[in-house]
Protein backbone atom coordinates (compact mmCIF):
# COMPACT_ATOMS: atom_id res chain seq x y z
CA UNK A 1 0.00 0.00 0.00
CA UNK A 2 2.58 2.54 1.15
CA UNK A 3 4.91 1.33 -1.53
CA UNK A 4 2.44 1.80 -4.36
CA UNK A 5 1.68 5.23 -2.95
CA UNK A 6 5.34 6.15 -3.12
CA UNK A 7 5.56 4.84 -6.71
CA UNK A 8 2.57 6.95 -7.63
CA UNK A 9 4.11 9.96 -5.96
CA UNK A 10 7.33 9.48 -7.85
CA UNK A 11 5.44 9.29 -11.12
CA UNK A 12 3.63 12.55 -10.33
CA UNK A 13 6.25 14.93 -11.80
CA UNK A 14 6.25 12.85 -14.96
CA UNK A 15 2.51 13.19 -15.52
CA UNK A 16 2.55 16.82 -14.44
CA UNK A 17 5.13 17.42 -17.16
CA UNK A 18 2.95 15.66 -19.73
CA UNK A 19 -0.13 17.65 -18.75
CA UNK A 20 1.75 20.96 -18.87
CA UNK A 21 3.30 20.23 -22.25
CA UNK A 22 0.02 19.07 -23.77
CA UNK A 23 -1.52 22.23 -22.33
CA UNK A 24 1.16 24.31 -24.03
CA UNK A 25 0.63 22.47 -27.32
CA UNK A 26 -3.16 22.83 -27.24
CA UNK A 27 -3.50 26.31 -25.72
CA UNK A 28 -3.34 28.36 -28.94
CA UNK A 29 -5.54 25.98 -30.95
CA UNK A 30 -8.10 25.83 -28.15
CA UNK A 31 -8.24 29.61 -27.94
CA UNK A 32 -8.48 29.87 -31.73
CA UNK A 33 -11.45 27.50 -31.96
CA UNK A 34 -13.24 28.75 -28.84
CA UNK A 35 -13.19 32.40 -29.87
CA UNK A 36 -14.28 31.59 -33.42
CA UNK A 37 -17.68 31.21 -31.72
CA UNK A 38 -17.41 34.63 -30.08
CA UNK A 39 -20.46 36.88 -30.32
CA UNK A 40 -18.73 40.26 -30.06
CA UNK A 41 -16.13 41.83 -32.33
CA UNK A 42 -13.00 40.93 -30.38
CA UNK A 43 -11.69 37.37 -29.93
CA UNK A 44 -10.46 38.01 -26.38
CA UNK A 45 -11.99 37.20 -22.99
CA UNK A 46 -14.68 37.30 -21.79
CA UNK A 47 -16.22 34.69 -24.08
CA UNK A 48 -19.81 35.67 -24.90
CA UNK A 49 -20.88 33.09 -27.47
CA UNK A 50 -21.53 30.65 -28.81
CA UNK A 51 -22.45 32.30 -32.06
CA UNK A 52 -22.01 31.26 -35.66
CA UNK A 53 -22.01 34.80 -37.05
CA UNK A 54 -18.28 34.77 -37.94
CA UNK A 55 -18.61 31.51 -39.81
CA UNK A 56 -21.49 33.06 -41.74
CA UNK A 57 -19.24 36.05 -42.44
CA UNK A 58 -16.51 33.71 -43.71
CA UNK A 59 -18.80 31.85 -46.09
CA UNK A 60 -20.31 35.12 -47.34
CA UNK A 61 -16.86 36.53 -48.09
CA UNK A 62 -16.32 36.16 -51.85
CA UNK A 63 -12.57 36.82 -51.67
CA UNK A 64 -12.03 34.16 -49.03
CA UNK A 65 -14.11 31.62 -50.91
CA UNK A 66 -12.23 32.37 -54.14
CA UNK A 67 -8.94 31.90 -52.27
CA UNK A 68 -10.22 28.62 -50.86
CA UNK A 69 -11.03 27.40 -54.38
CA UNK A 70 -7.62 28.56 -55.64
CA UNK A 71 -5.87 26.73 -52.81
CA UNK A 72 -7.70 23.49 -53.56
CA UNK A 73 -6.99 23.77 -57.30
CA UNK A 74 -3.30 24.54 -56.82
CA UNK A 75 -2.87 21.80 -54.20
CA UNK A 76 -4.51 19.08 -56.31
CA UNK A 77 -2.85 19.88 -59.64
CA UNK A 78 0.63 20.60 -58.28
CA UNK A 79 0.53 17.44 -56.14
CA UNK A 80 -0.58 15.34 -59.08
CA UNK A 81 2.30 16.71 -61.16
CA UNK A 82 4.77 16.12 -58.31
CA UNK A 83 3.61 12.52 -57.84
CA UNK A 84 3.79 11.71 -61.57
CA UNK A 85 7.25 13.25 -62.03
CA UNK A 86 8.48 11.72 -58.79
CA UNK A 87 7.12 8.30 -59.66
CA UNK A 88 8.68 8.20 -63.13
CA UNK A 89 12.04 9.33 -61.76
CA UNK A 90 11.92 6.85 -58.86
CA UNK A 91 10.99 4.01 -61.22
CA UNK A 92 13.81 4.92 -63.56
CA UNK A 93 16.44 5.08 -60.83
CA UNK A 94 15.21 2.02 -58.92
CA UNK A 95 14.95 -0.27 -61.95
CA UNK A 96 17.85 0.76 -64.15
CA UNK A 97 21.51 1.15 -63.50
CA UNK A 98 22.37 4.62 -64.66
CA UNK A 99 25.80 6.20 -64.49
CA UNK A 100 25.96 8.74 -61.66
CA UNK A 101 22.76 7.44 -60.04
CA UNK A 102 23.77 8.69 -56.58
CA UNK A 103 24.45 12.15 -57.97
CA UNK A 104 21.10 12.23 -59.78
CA UNK A 105 19.34 11.19 -56.57
CA UNK A 106 21.13 13.95 -54.66
CA UNK A 107 20.16 16.48 -57.30
CA UNK A 108 16.48 15.50 -57.22
CA UNK A 109 16.29 15.69 -53.40
CA UNK A 110 18.39 18.88 -53.11
CA UNK A 111 15.37 21.25 -52.83
CA UNK A 112 14.56 19.62 -49.46
CA UNK A 113 17.63 21.26 -47.93
CA UNK A 114 16.90 24.81 -49.10
CA UNK A 115 14.57 27.21 -47.28
CA UNK A 116 11.24 27.88 -48.98
CA UNK A 117 12.06 31.58 -48.71
CA UNK A 118 15.12 31.11 -50.92
CA UNK A 119 13.25 28.95 -53.44
CA UNK A 120 10.53 31.61 -53.53
CA UNK A 121 13.01 34.41 -54.10
CA UNK A 122 14.80 32.53 -56.86
CA UNK A 123 11.51 31.91 -58.63
CA UNK A 124 10.37 35.50 -58.19
CA UNK A 125 13.57 36.90 -59.67
CA UNK A 126 13.57 34.38 -62.52
CA UNK A 127 9.93 34.99 -63.46
CA UNK A 128 10.51 38.76 -63.27
CA UNK A 129 13.58 38.51 -65.47
CA UNK A 130 11.78 36.38 -68.06
CA UNK A 131 8.66 38.53 -67.94
CA UNK A 132 6.45 35.65 -66.80
CA UNK A 133 3.39 37.16 -65.09
CA UNK A 134 2.82 36.14 -61.48
CA UNK A 135 -0.24 33.91 -61.19
CA UNK A 136 -1.62 30.72 -59.70
CA UNK A 137 0.32 28.85 -62.38
CA UNK A 138 3.64 30.16 -61.05
CA UNK A 139 2.53 29.26 -57.51
CA UNK A 140 1.80 25.73 -58.71
CA UNK A 141 5.21 25.50 -60.38
CA UNK A 142 6.81 26.45 -57.07
CA UNK A 143 4.78 23.87 -55.17
CA UNK A 144 5.88 21.13 -57.56
CA UNK A 145 9.48 22.17 -56.85
CA UNK A 146 9.05 21.62 -53.10
CA UNK A 147 6.92 18.46 -53.36
CA UNK A 148 8.72 16.61 -56.14
CA UNK A 149 11.74 15.65 -53.98
CA UNK A 150 9.40 14.44 -51.24
CA UNK A 151 7.36 12.25 -53.62
CA UNK A 152 10.53 10.96 -55.24
CA UNK A 153 12.11 10.02 -51.90
CA UNK A 154 8.99 8.27 -50.59
CA UNK A 155 8.36 6.31 -53.79
CA UNK A 156 12.01 5.43 -54.31
CA UNK A 157 12.24 3.99 -50.79
CA UNK A 158 9.17 1.82 -51.47
CA UNK A 159 10.43 0.21 -54.68
CA UNK A 160 11.91 -3.02 -53.37
CA UNK A 161 13.36 -6.09 -55.02
CA UNK A 162 10.28 -8.29 -54.75
CA UNK A 163 8.30 -5.81 -56.85
CA UNK A 164 11.07 -5.85 -59.43
CA UNK A 165 10.65 -9.63 -59.65
CA UNK A 166 6.92 -9.34 -60.24
CA UNK A 167 7.58 -6.72 -62.93
CA UNK A 168 10.09 -9.08 -64.55
CA UNK A 169 7.53 -11.86 -64.51
CA UNK A 170 5.03 -9.58 -66.24
CA UNK A 171 7.63 -8.69 -68.85
CA UNK A 172 8.47 -12.36 -69.42
CA UNK A 173 4.78 -13.03 -69.96
CA UNK A 174 4.82 -10.49 -72.77
CA UNK A 175 3.67 -7.26 -71.12
CA UNK A 176 4.92 -4.09 -72.74
CA UNK A 177 6.71 -1.49 -70.65
CA UNK A 178 3.70 0.82 -70.28
CA UNK A 179 1.57 -2.19 -69.31
CA UNK A 180 4.10 -3.16 -66.63
CA UNK A 181 4.04 0.39 -65.27
CA UNK A 182 0.28 0.86 -65.39
CA UNK A 183 -0.97 -2.63 -64.54
CA UNK A 184 1.74 -3.93 -62.20
CA UNK A 185 3.92 -1.21 -60.64
CA UNK A 186 1.25 1.42 -59.97
CA UNK A 187 -1.25 -1.00 -58.33
CA UNK A 188 1.52 -2.48 -56.17
CA UNK A 189 2.69 0.94 -55.04
CA UNK A 190 -0.64 2.64 -54.65
CA UNK A 191 -0.48 3.14 -50.87
CA UNK A 192 2.84 4.96 -51.28
CA UNK A 193 1.48 6.90 -54.26
CA UNK A 194 -1.58 7.88 -52.28
CA UNK A 195 0.50 8.85 -49.24
CA UNK A 196 2.88 11.03 -51.25
CA UNK A 197 -0.04 12.67 -53.04
CA UNK A 198 -1.83 13.53 -49.80
CA UNK A 199 1.36 14.69 -48.11
CA UNK A 200 1.98 16.99 -51.08
CA UNK A 201 -1.58 18.28 -50.87
CA UNK A 202 -1.18 19.19 -47.18
CA UNK A 203 2.19 20.89 -47.87
CA UNK A 204 0.84 22.88 -50.80
CA UNK A 205 -2.37 23.73 -48.94
CA UNK A 206 -0.38 25.26 -46.08
CA UNK A 207 2.47 26.83 -48.01
CA UNK A 208 2.73 30.59 -47.59
CA UNK A 209 5.97 32.23 -48.69
CA UNK A 210 6.13 30.91 -52.27
CA UNK A 211 2.43 31.56 -52.80
CA UNK A 212 2.87 35.06 -51.35
CA UNK A 213 5.83 36.01 -53.52
CA UNK A 214 4.87 34.60 -56.92
CA UNK A 215 1.14 35.35 -56.96
CA UNK A 216 -0.57 38.62 -57.70
CA UNK A 217 -4.34 39.03 -58.13
CA UNK A 218 -5.55 35.50 -57.53
CA UNK A 219 -4.14 34.28 -54.25
CA UNK A 220 -4.28 31.11 -52.18
CA UNK A 221 -5.94 30.86 -48.78
CA UNK A 222 -2.86 31.36 -46.55
CA UNK A 223 -2.05 34.57 -48.44
CA UNK A 224 -5.63 35.82 -48.09
CA UNK A 225 -5.58 35.01 -44.36
CA UNK A 226 -2.29 36.88 -44.11
CA UNK A 227 -3.88 39.99 -45.55
CA UNK A 228 -6.76 39.63 -43.08
CA UNK A 229 -4.25 39.85 -40.22
CA UNK A 230 -3.70 43.52 -41.03
CA UNK A 231 -7.01 44.29 -39.35
CA UNK A 232 -5.65 42.90 -36.07
CA UNK A 233 -7.45 40.39 -33.88
CA UNK A 234 -10.75 39.45 -35.44
CA UNK A 235 -13.12 36.52 -34.74
CA UNK A 236 -13.54 36.09 -38.48
CA UNK A 237 -9.86 35.15 -38.72
CA UNK A 238 -10.51 32.64 -35.92
CA UNK A 239 -13.41 31.20 -37.89
CA UNK A 240 -11.49 30.72 -41.14
CA UNK A 241 -8.48 29.41 -39.18
CA UNK A 242 -10.65 26.82 -37.39
CA UNK A 243 -12.23 25.85 -40.69
CA UNK A 244 -8.82 25.30 -42.32
CA UNK A 245 -7.75 23.24 -39.29
CA UNK A 246 -10.86 21.08 -39.69
CA UNK A 247 -10.09 20.44 -43.39
CA UNK A 248 -6.47 19.52 -42.62
CA UNK A 249 -7.51 17.10 -39.88
CA UNK A 250 -10.06 15.51 -42.21
CA UNK A 251 -7.36 15.10 -44.90
CA UNK A 252 -4.99 13.45 -42.44
CA UNK A 253 -7.76 11.14 -41.21
CA UNK A 254 -8.54 10.06 -44.77
CA UNK A 255 -4.86 9.40 -45.39
CA UNK A 256 -4.60 7.39 -42.19
CA UNK A 257 -7.73 5.35 -42.85
CA UNK A 258 -7.02 4.61 -46.51
CA UNK A 259 -3.28 4.00 -46.42
CA UNK A 260 -2.33 2.68 -43.01
CA UNK A 261 -5.44 0.72 -42.15
CA UNK A 262 -5.60 -0.97 -45.53
CA UNK A 263 -1.97 -1.95 -45.24
CA UNK A 264 -2.64 -3.70 -41.94
CA UNK A 265 -5.74 -5.47 -43.19
CA UNK B 1 35.50 -2.99 -72.27
CA UNK B 2 31.80 -3.47 -72.24
CA UNK B 3 29.78 -3.35 -75.40
CA UNK B 4 26.10 -2.59 -75.17
CA UNK B 5 23.67 -4.61 -77.17
CA UNK B 6 20.89 -2.69 -78.94
CA UNK B 7 18.48 -3.96 -76.33
CA UNK B 8 20.53 -2.53 -73.47
CA UNK B 9 20.76 0.67 -75.46
CA UNK B 10 17.03 1.07 -75.81
CA UNK B 11 16.52 0.21 -72.17
CA UNK B 12 18.94 2.87 -71.08
CA UNK B 13 17.30 5.40 -73.35
CA UNK B 14 13.96 4.52 -71.78
CA UNK B 15 15.39 4.99 -68.27
CA UNK B 16 16.65 8.45 -69.16
CA UNK B 17 13.32 9.24 -70.77
CA UNK B 18 11.49 8.45 -67.54
CA UNK B 19 13.96 10.43 -65.47
CA UNK B 20 14.14 13.45 -67.73
CA UNK B 21 10.90 15.27 -66.79
CA UNK B 22 11.86 15.40 -63.09
CA UNK B 23 15.44 16.40 -63.90
CA UNK B 24 14.34 19.16 -66.25
CA UNK B 25 11.81 20.48 -63.76
CA UNK B 26 14.38 20.61 -60.95
CA UNK B 27 16.97 22.17 -63.26
CA UNK B 28 14.59 24.81 -64.64
CA UNK B 29 12.70 25.81 -61.49
CA UNK B 30 15.20 25.08 -58.73
CA UNK B 31 18.79 25.13 -59.97
CA UNK B 32 18.46 27.87 -62.59
CA UNK B 33 16.67 30.28 -60.20
CA UNK B 34 19.40 29.74 -57.60
CA UNK B 35 22.08 30.50 -60.19
CA UNK B 36 20.20 33.58 -61.37
CA UNK B 37 19.84 34.69 -57.75
CA UNK B 38 23.58 34.22 -57.27
CA UNK B 39 24.23 36.42 -60.31
CA UNK B 40 21.78 39.05 -59.07
CA UNK B 41 23.61 39.22 -55.77
CA UNK B 42 26.71 40.36 -57.69
CA UNK B 43 24.82 43.00 -59.66
CA UNK B 44 23.35 46.20 -58.34
CA UNK B 45 20.33 48.35 -58.67
CA UNK B 46 20.58 51.92 -59.88
CA UNK B 47 17.28 53.73 -59.63
CA UNK B 48 14.80 51.33 -61.20
CA UNK B 49 17.44 49.88 -63.48
CA UNK B 50 19.53 46.77 -63.00
CA UNK B 51 23.24 47.28 -63.58
CA UNK B 52 24.89 44.03 -64.59
CA UNK B 53 28.51 44.64 -63.73
CA UNK B 54 29.96 42.15 -61.29
CA UNK B 55 31.07 43.30 -57.86
CA UNK B 56 30.85 42.34 -54.22
CA UNK B 57 29.21 45.67 -53.35
CA UNK B 58 26.08 44.07 -51.91
CA UNK B 59 28.09 41.85 -49.60
CA UNK B 60 30.22 44.79 -48.53
CA UNK B 61 27.07 46.80 -47.90
CA UNK B 62 25.76 43.95 -45.77
CA UNK B 63 28.74 44.11 -43.44
CA UNK B 64 28.78 47.91 -43.48
CA UNK B 65 25.14 48.25 -42.44
CA UNK B 66 24.73 47.55 -38.77
CA UNK B 67 21.07 46.59 -38.90
CA UNK B 68 21.67 43.92 -41.55
CA UNK B 69 24.50 42.23 -39.66
CA UNK B 70 22.36 42.52 -36.55
CA UNK B 71 19.46 40.75 -38.29
CA UNK B 72 21.77 37.82 -39.04
CA UNK B 73 23.02 37.73 -35.44
CA UNK B 74 19.42 37.92 -34.16
CA UNK B 75 18.39 35.10 -36.47
CA UNK B 76 21.21 32.85 -35.31
CA UNK B 77 20.53 33.62 -31.64
CA UNK B 78 16.80 33.00 -31.92
CA UNK B 79 17.34 29.80 -33.91
CA UNK B 80 19.86 28.42 -31.41
CA UNK B 81 17.58 29.22 -28.45
CA UNK B 82 14.58 27.66 -30.22
CA UNK B 83 16.49 24.51 -31.21
CA UNK B 84 17.90 24.00 -27.72
CA UNK B 85 14.64 24.65 -25.85
CA UNK B 86 12.63 22.50 -28.27
CA UNK B 87 14.99 19.52 -27.91
CA UNK B 88 15.02 19.86 -24.11
CA UNK B 89 11.21 19.96 -23.96
CA UNK B 90 10.54 17.29 -26.57
CA UNK B 91 13.02 14.63 -25.44
CA UNK B 92 11.36 13.93 -22.07
CA UNK B 93 7.92 13.93 -23.69
CA UNK B 94 9.03 11.48 -26.38
CA UNK B 95 10.64 9.27 -23.72
CA UNK B 96 7.48 9.24 -21.60
CA UNK B 97 5.36 8.46 -24.65
CA UNK B 98 7.64 5.63 -25.71
CA UNK B 99 8.27 4.09 -22.29
CA UNK B 100 5.67 5.08 -19.72
CA UNK B 101 2.47 5.21 -21.77
CA UNK B 102 0.85 1.78 -22.27
CA UNK B 103 1.53 0.58 -25.85
CA UNK B 104 -2.08 0.58 -26.97
CA UNK B 105 -2.49 4.25 -25.98
CA UNK B 106 0.79 5.39 -27.50
CA UNK B 107 -0.55 5.94 -31.00
CA UNK B 108 -3.44 8.05 -29.75
CA UNK B 109 -1.16 10.01 -27.38
CA UNK B 110 1.25 10.74 -30.22
CA UNK B 111 -1.49 11.77 -32.65
CA UNK B 112 -2.86 14.14 -29.99
CA UNK B 113 0.59 15.56 -29.25
CA UNK B 114 1.03 16.62 -32.87
CA UNK B 115 -2.59 17.48 -33.69
CA UNK B 116 -2.07 21.27 -33.69
CA UNK B 117 0.72 20.62 -36.20
CA UNK B 118 -2.06 20.59 -38.77
CA UNK B 119 -3.26 24.10 -38.12
CA UNK B 120 -2.30 26.39 -40.94
CA UNK B 121 1.13 27.92 -40.62
CA UNK B 122 -0.13 31.52 -40.71
CA UNK B 123 -3.02 30.73 -38.37
CA UNK B 124 -0.72 29.11 -35.80
CA UNK B 125 1.19 32.35 -35.23
CA UNK B 126 -2.07 34.30 -35.14
CA UNK B 127 -3.35 31.91 -32.46
CA UNK B 128 -0.38 32.74 -30.27
CA UNK B 129 -1.23 36.39 -30.77
CA UNK B 130 -4.64 35.62 -29.24
CA UNK B 131 -2.87 34.21 -26.19
CA UNK B 132 -0.06 36.73 -25.81
CA UNK B 133 -1.42 40.10 -26.89
CA UNK B 134 -2.80 42.81 -24.65
CA UNK B 135 -6.16 41.73 -23.25
CA UNK B 136 -5.51 38.17 -24.47
CA UNK B 137 -5.82 34.94 -22.52
CA UNK B 138 -2.55 35.21 -20.63
CA UNK B 139 -3.05 38.85 -19.69
CA UNK B 140 -6.60 38.08 -18.58
CA UNK B 141 -5.43 35.12 -16.52
CA UNK B 142 -2.85 37.26 -14.70
CA UNK B 143 -5.49 39.94 -14.08
CA UNK B 144 -7.80 37.36 -12.55
CA UNK B 145 -5.02 36.14 -10.31
CA UNK B 146 -4.39 39.72 -9.29
CA UNK B 147 -0.78 39.55 -10.43
CA UNK B 148 -1.19 42.64 -12.59
CA UNK B 149 -3.55 45.57 -12.30
CA UNK B 150 -3.47 46.51 -15.99
CA UNK B 151 -3.74 44.34 -19.13
CA UNK B 152 -0.25 43.44 -20.30
CA UNK B 153 1.11 42.48 -23.69
CA UNK B 154 3.55 39.65 -24.21
CA UNK B 155 3.56 39.95 -28.00
CA UNK B 156 5.80 41.96 -30.32
CA UNK B 157 9.11 40.87 -28.86
CA UNK B 158 11.69 38.15 -29.17
CA UNK B 159 10.09 36.05 -26.44
CA UNK B 160 6.84 35.80 -28.41
CA UNK B 161 8.74 34.71 -31.53
CA UNK B 162 10.56 32.05 -29.54
CA UNK B 163 7.31 30.75 -27.99
CA UNK B 164 5.68 30.52 -31.43
CA UNK B 165 8.64 28.63 -32.86
CA UNK B 166 9.10 26.32 -29.86
CA UNK B 167 5.42 25.35 -30.02
CA UNK B 168 5.83 24.10 -33.58
CA UNK B 169 9.20 22.41 -33.16
CA UNK B 170 8.35 20.63 -29.91
CA UNK B 171 5.70 18.75 -31.91
CA UNK B 172 8.08 18.01 -34.77
CA UNK B 173 10.89 16.85 -32.47
CA UNK B 174 8.59 14.75 -30.29
CA UNK B 175 7.65 12.88 -33.44
CA UNK B 176 11.23 12.32 -34.68
CA UNK B 177 12.67 11.45 -31.27
CA UNK B 178 9.76 9.11 -30.49
CA UNK B 179 10.32 7.27 -33.79
CA UNK B 180 14.00 6.99 -32.93
CA UNK B 181 13.33 5.64 -29.41
CA UNK B 182 10.91 3.04 -30.73
CA UNK B 183 13.55 1.72 -33.12
CA UNK B 184 15.88 0.98 -30.20
CA UNK B 185 15.75 -2.57 -29.04
CA UNK B 186 14.92 -2.65 -25.30
CA UNK B 187 17.56 -5.36 -24.88
CA UNK B 188 20.32 -2.72 -24.84
CA UNK B 189 18.83 -1.09 -21.79
CA UNK B 190 18.11 -4.45 -20.16
CA UNK B 191 21.71 -5.48 -20.75
CA UNK B 192 22.92 -2.25 -19.16
CA UNK B 193 20.65 -2.81 -16.17
CA UNK B 194 21.78 -6.44 -15.85
CA UNK B 195 25.36 -5.26 -15.80
CA UNK B 196 24.50 -3.02 -12.85
CA UNK B 197 23.98 0.39 -14.42
CA UNK B 198 21.40 2.61 -12.75
CA UNK B 199 18.70 4.37 -14.78
CA UNK B 200 20.77 7.55 -15.02
CA UNK B 201 23.90 5.75 -16.18
CA UNK B 202 21.91 3.67 -18.64
CA UNK B 203 20.43 6.83 -20.08
CA UNK B 204 23.75 8.66 -20.28
CA UNK B 205 25.85 5.82 -21.70
CA UNK B 206 23.31 3.79 -23.68
CA UNK B 207 20.04 5.50 -24.60
CA UNK B 208 21.35 9.00 -25.28
CA UNK B 209 24.24 7.98 -27.58
CA UNK B 210 21.93 5.66 -29.49
CA UNK B 211 19.29 8.35 -30.01
CA UNK B 212 21.80 11.10 -30.81
CA UNK B 213 21.53 10.65 -34.62
CA UNK B 214 17.76 11.10 -34.40
CA UNK B 215 18.13 14.16 -32.20
CA UNK B 216 20.68 15.67 -34.56
CA UNK B 217 18.46 15.14 -37.60
CA UNK B 218 15.54 16.74 -35.77
CA UNK B 219 17.69 19.60 -34.49
CA UNK B 220 19.10 20.25 -37.96
CA UNK B 221 15.60 20.27 -39.43
CA UNK B 222 14.55 22.71 -36.70
CA UNK B 223 17.53 24.94 -37.45
CA UNK B 224 16.89 25.05 -41.20
CA UNK B 225 13.13 25.61 -40.94
CA UNK B 226 13.48 28.16 -38.14
CA UNK B 227 16.22 30.36 -39.61
CA UNK B 228 14.39 30.65 -42.96
CA UNK B 229 10.99 31.48 -41.53
CA UNK B 230 9.41 34.86 -42.17
CA UNK B 231 5.89 34.43 -40.81
CA UNK B 232 6.48 33.71 -37.13
CA UNK B 233 8.82 36.64 -36.39
CA UNK B 234 6.73 38.95 -38.58
CA UNK B 235 3.47 38.17 -36.77
CA UNK B 236 4.71 37.61 -33.24
CA UNK B 237 7.99 39.50 -33.04
CA UNK B 238 6.82 42.78 -34.47
CA UNK B 239 9.22 45.19 -36.13
CA UNK B 240 11.33 46.21 -33.16
CA UNK B 241 13.91 43.55 -33.86
CA UNK B 242 14.49 42.21 -37.36
CA UNK B 243 15.41 38.66 -38.24
CA UNK B 244 17.20 37.91 -41.51
CA UNK B 245 14.10 36.71 -43.45
CA UNK B 246 12.33 39.92 -42.43
CA UNK B 247 15.31 41.94 -43.66
CA UNK B 248 15.15 40.07 -46.99
CA UNK B 249 11.44 40.76 -47.38
CA UNK B 250 12.01 44.43 -46.54
CA UNK B 251 14.53 44.73 -49.39
CA UNK B 252 11.94 43.29 -51.76
CA UNK B 253 8.72 44.90 -50.58
CA UNK B 254 9.86 48.38 -49.57
CA UNK B 255 12.82 48.98 -51.80
CA UNK B 256 12.43 46.48 -54.69
CA UNK B 257 16.16 45.91 -54.29
CA UNK B 258 16.44 42.41 -55.72
CA UNK B 259 20.26 42.39 -55.87
CA UNK B 260 20.54 43.20 -52.16
CA UNK B 261 17.78 40.73 -51.27
CA UNK B 262 19.63 38.09 -53.32
CA UNK B 263 22.87 38.76 -51.47
CA UNK B 264 21.05 38.36 -48.13
CA UNK B 265 19.47 35.12 -49.35
CA UNK B 266 22.89 33.82 -50.40
CA UNK B 267 24.21 34.65 -46.92
CA UNK B 268 21.29 32.77 -45.38
CA UNK B 269 22.06 29.79 -47.61
CA UNK B 270 25.74 29.94 -46.67
CA UNK B 271 24.87 29.85 -42.95
CA UNK B 272 22.64 26.80 -43.43
CA UNK B 273 25.33 25.07 -45.51
CA UNK B 274 27.95 25.73 -42.82
CA UNK B 275 25.68 24.26 -40.16
CA UNK B 276 25.03 21.28 -42.42
CA UNK B 277 28.76 20.66 -42.87
CA UNK B 278 29.34 21.08 -39.14
CA UNK B 279 26.86 18.34 -38.25
CA UNK B 280 27.16 16.25 -41.42
CA UNK B 281 28.77 13.36 -39.59
CA UNK B 282 25.65 12.90 -37.46
CA UNK B 283 23.28 13.49 -40.34
CA UNK B 284 23.06 10.23 -42.16
CA UNK B 285 19.65 11.24 -43.36
CA UNK B 286 19.13 8.26 -45.66
CA UNK B 287 19.61 5.94 -42.69
CA UNK B 288 16.90 7.43 -40.50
Amino acid sequence: MARSFITALRALPVWLYVVLLYGFIFLPVGVLVLFSFQESRLPIPPFNGPSLRWYEAVFADARLMAALGNSIAVALTSSLAAVVLGFLAAYSLARHRLPGAALLQGFLTAPLTVSYLIIAMGLLITFNQLGVPKSLLTVGIGHVVINLPLCFAILYSQMGAHQANIERAARDLGAREWQVLGLVTVPMLWPALFASFFLSVTFSWDEFIIAFMVSRFDVTLPVEIWSMLRTGLNPKTNAIGSFVFLISIATVLVLDLVVFRSRKA
Amino acid sequence: MRTDTPRQWSERARAWGLLLPALLWTAAFFLAPLVIMGLYSLWRRSGARLVTDFSLNNYQAFFAKGFLVESLVNSIEVTLIVTLVSVLLAYPLATILAERVPPRWQRLALVLAILPFWTSYVVRSYSWLLVLSEGGILSNFLLDLGLTAEPVSFANNRGATVVGFVHFFVMLLTLTIYANLKQLSPSYRKAAADLGAGPLRTFWHVTLPLTLPGIMVGAFLTFVLCIGDYITPQILGGNKELLLPQAIMLQIARRSDFPMASALAMILMAVVSLVYLACARWLKIDRV
